[in-house]
């Protein structure tokens, strides 16, 4: 039997986490608050995932860049690929909250998607 | 003059939340001034995720949780200037506020919300010898640097604080290719989030020193490397514990502050622990009808909480708008709100009771000790009191399962097991009206942290 001791990272609570493993089985998990913290632990040490947040340059707006994120969590390892599919991706202004920037992202099947708004900038706006 | 029931003076996360709980307790005469172009605070240079997960169920990043407060205050109607510095609030609620169209103006407020928000603790304050190269920067400046203007401070990166700034900075330099070689930490234990240390840290193989400081600083010019050495019990470095690491970036996270010197310029009081306003159960300053909120409350390490506490100030400042008007209060007597809004609340018929100063009145005072170092707020009128009042604090150093405890003058009331306590995570405990009432000549709350 062999016992993984683990943060939970899924709120600020950060709870403890004691996972009991039987070869690559999850035996038990304790010292969580609430079920997430069983799902995470359960995933944590089977696929461990994350949710990835970086930028990518923008054209023609009020700002040169836009903060994206993957819209689900993509696997620990995808993660340096994904950042470097992300080094030359342009867009045009506007952008808006939700927009899918890139698809599929490094073969995970998880697109990128922009975090803020960035209108386009005109010269006499208002 | 332009005159308003309610000015906001900063639109980070604590200003938008308060206005719009102001604006849903009846008042439609705000003003929210930003000195940024933008609304949203700090919250606009934090792109990873993390926030909401309290208030909306959801794990958002930064400018998505910024964009949830700022849609409300737009759909709400409220009212707010961008790149408009506030310089000033005198003491009878003149807000002195500039901004390139309209130059220097003043605007009359009946009540002033602090949000300011914080600022990161200068480098001078550091004292590391040496030459003052380029490339040593805050980590909330080269966070704004990489993630607002895409420009990456350096290549090969030490950080010095081990606060959730440096830490989210180690992972996203890492991501954008630079080399984190160590974090160290001048404390035995992290100024972060411990979720922060595991996808921050672990996850990327980064080392973390705790009981470390950097002695020295090489480069003239450019910083080429630093030394970090051990630290004993007081703090000093321990000869022979010196390691050199090249680096051509020093990444400084050593804490925030609270910004308050339009504050202490109007005769607000401070509190030497957290350097904001000392406030009592309302959420408001010494001075009357100026209330605090946010981060220049005291430093938080969660933006739910922040909503969380605004919206308390902006129903706070409501009621004080609303009672000052139902007591003809001088603050509105020679002063007609036309500017704003346009309706005028002549409505006298809330009866001339005096909402301050009954009979019963008292104060209590709230006192931190064994371990806690301030409370939030400092002082409660019961009789002004909302049925439930969250009291926050932060502790001075790690204990594990211990417990939190309240006392009521000398009677332990409230008595919380905790399996860790940290300076890095706020804590909090309720308290109800009902449980104050019951102790009709309360003087005191004690908080402790206690082993049993
Ligand atoms: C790097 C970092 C990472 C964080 N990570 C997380 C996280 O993962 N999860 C989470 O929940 N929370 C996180 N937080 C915490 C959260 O972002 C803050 O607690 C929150 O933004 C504080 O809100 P505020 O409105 O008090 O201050 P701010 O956001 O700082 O807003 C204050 C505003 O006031 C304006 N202002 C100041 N002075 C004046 C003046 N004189 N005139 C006009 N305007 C003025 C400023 O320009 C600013 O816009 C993080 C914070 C930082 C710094
Ligand atoms: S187990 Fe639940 S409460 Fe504990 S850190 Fe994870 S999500 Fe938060």
């Amino acid at each position: 039997m062999e016992i993984k001791n683990l943060i939970c990272i899924n709120c600020p609570m950060g709870c403890a986490l004691t996972v009991e493993m039987e070869g690559q089985e999850v035996v038990s998990v304790s010292g969580n608050t609430c079920k997430r913290g069983d799902t995470y632990a359960r995933k944590e040490v089977t696929n461990p995932t994350r949710i990835v947040t970086s930028t990518v340059r923008v054209a023609g707006g009020e700002a040169d860049m836009v903060s994206v994120k993957t819209k689900e969590d993509i696997p620990k390892g995808k993660i340096a690929e994904c950042i470097k599919a992300l080094k030359d991706v342009q867009v045009q202004a506007p952008v808006y909250i939700g927009d899918v920037i890139v698809t599929d992202i490094a073969g995970t099947g998880v697109d990128i998607v922009a975090t803020k708004n960035i209108e386009l900038t005109l010269p006499l706006l208002g | 003059m332009i005159n308003y029931d309610i000015v906001i003076v900063g639109g980070g996360p604590a200003g938008l939340a308060a206005a719009v709980c102001a604006k849903q307790n009846g008042i439609d005469s705000i003003l929210i001034l930003e000195r940024d172009k933008e609304l949203g605070g700090i919250l606009n240079q934090c792109i990873h995720n993390g926030f909401g997960l309290h208030t909306f169920k959801e794990e958002l990043t930064g400018p998505e949780y910024a964009d949830r407060f700022i849609r409300q205050v737009k759909d709400l109607g409220i009212e707010y200037k961008l790149n408009t510095m506030v310089m000033e609030v005198s003491q009878d609620k003149i807000v002195t506020a500039m901004n390139r169209e309209e130059g220097m103006f003043g605007i009359q407020a009946k009540s002033v919300i602090l949000a300011m928000g914080c600022r990161e603790r200068p480098r001078g304050a550091l004292n590391i010898p040496g030459y003052r190269p380029a490339g040593i920067y805050s980590a909330g400046t080269a966070q704004r640097l990489v993630n607002m203007e895409g420009y990456m401070p350096g290549r090969e990166v030490v950080i010095l604080g081990s606060g959730d700034i440096g830490l989210i900075m180690a992972r996203r330099m890492t991501l954008e290719g630079a080399k984190v070689k160590v974090v160290a930490e001048l404390m035995p234990y992290s100024g972060g989030l411990k979720r922060n240390i595991v996808q921050c840290l672990d996850d990327y193989g980064i080392p973390l020193k705790l009981s470390h400081t950097v002695v020295d600083i090489k480069g003239k010019e450019r910083v080429e490397g630093i030394t970090l050495a051990q630290v004993d019990e007081n703090n000093r470095p321990i000869p022979g514990t010196e390691e050199f690491y090249t680096c051509d970036t020093l990444l400084l996270s050593v804490g925030l502050i609270p910004e308050n010197e339009i504050s202490r310029g109007m005769g607000v009081e401070i509190n030497p622990v957290t350097s904001g306003p000392k406030v009592n159960e309302s959420l408001e300053t010494n001075m009357e009808g100026v209330f605090a909120c946010g981060n220049v409350l005291h430093v938080h390490d969660l933006v739910d909480f922040v909503s969380e506490e605004a919206a308390a100030a902006g129903r706070n400042a409501a009621a004080y708008v609303k009672a000052a008007a139902g007591s003809g209060n001088p603050a509105d007597s020679d002063t007609v709100s036309t500017d704003a809004a346009g309706e005028q609340s002549t409505d006298n018929s809330g009866a001339v009771e005096v909402i301050k100063d009954t009979i019963e009145a008292h104060e209590i005072r709230l006192i931190p000790t064994a371990g806690v170092r301030y409370t939030v707020p400092s002082t409660i009128r019961p009789d002004h009191m909302d049925e439930n009042l969250t009291v926050r604090f932060r502790v001075g150093s790690v204990y594990k399962n211990c417990y939190v405890s309240a006392y009521f003058d000398d009677e332990r009331v409230i008595h919380r097991k905790r399996q860790v306590v940290a300076p890095g995570e706020m804590e909090e405990l309720k308290l109800t009206k009902e449980q104050i009432l019951q102790y009709p000549k309360l003087k005191t709350i004690t908080f402790k942290v206690e082993e049993e």
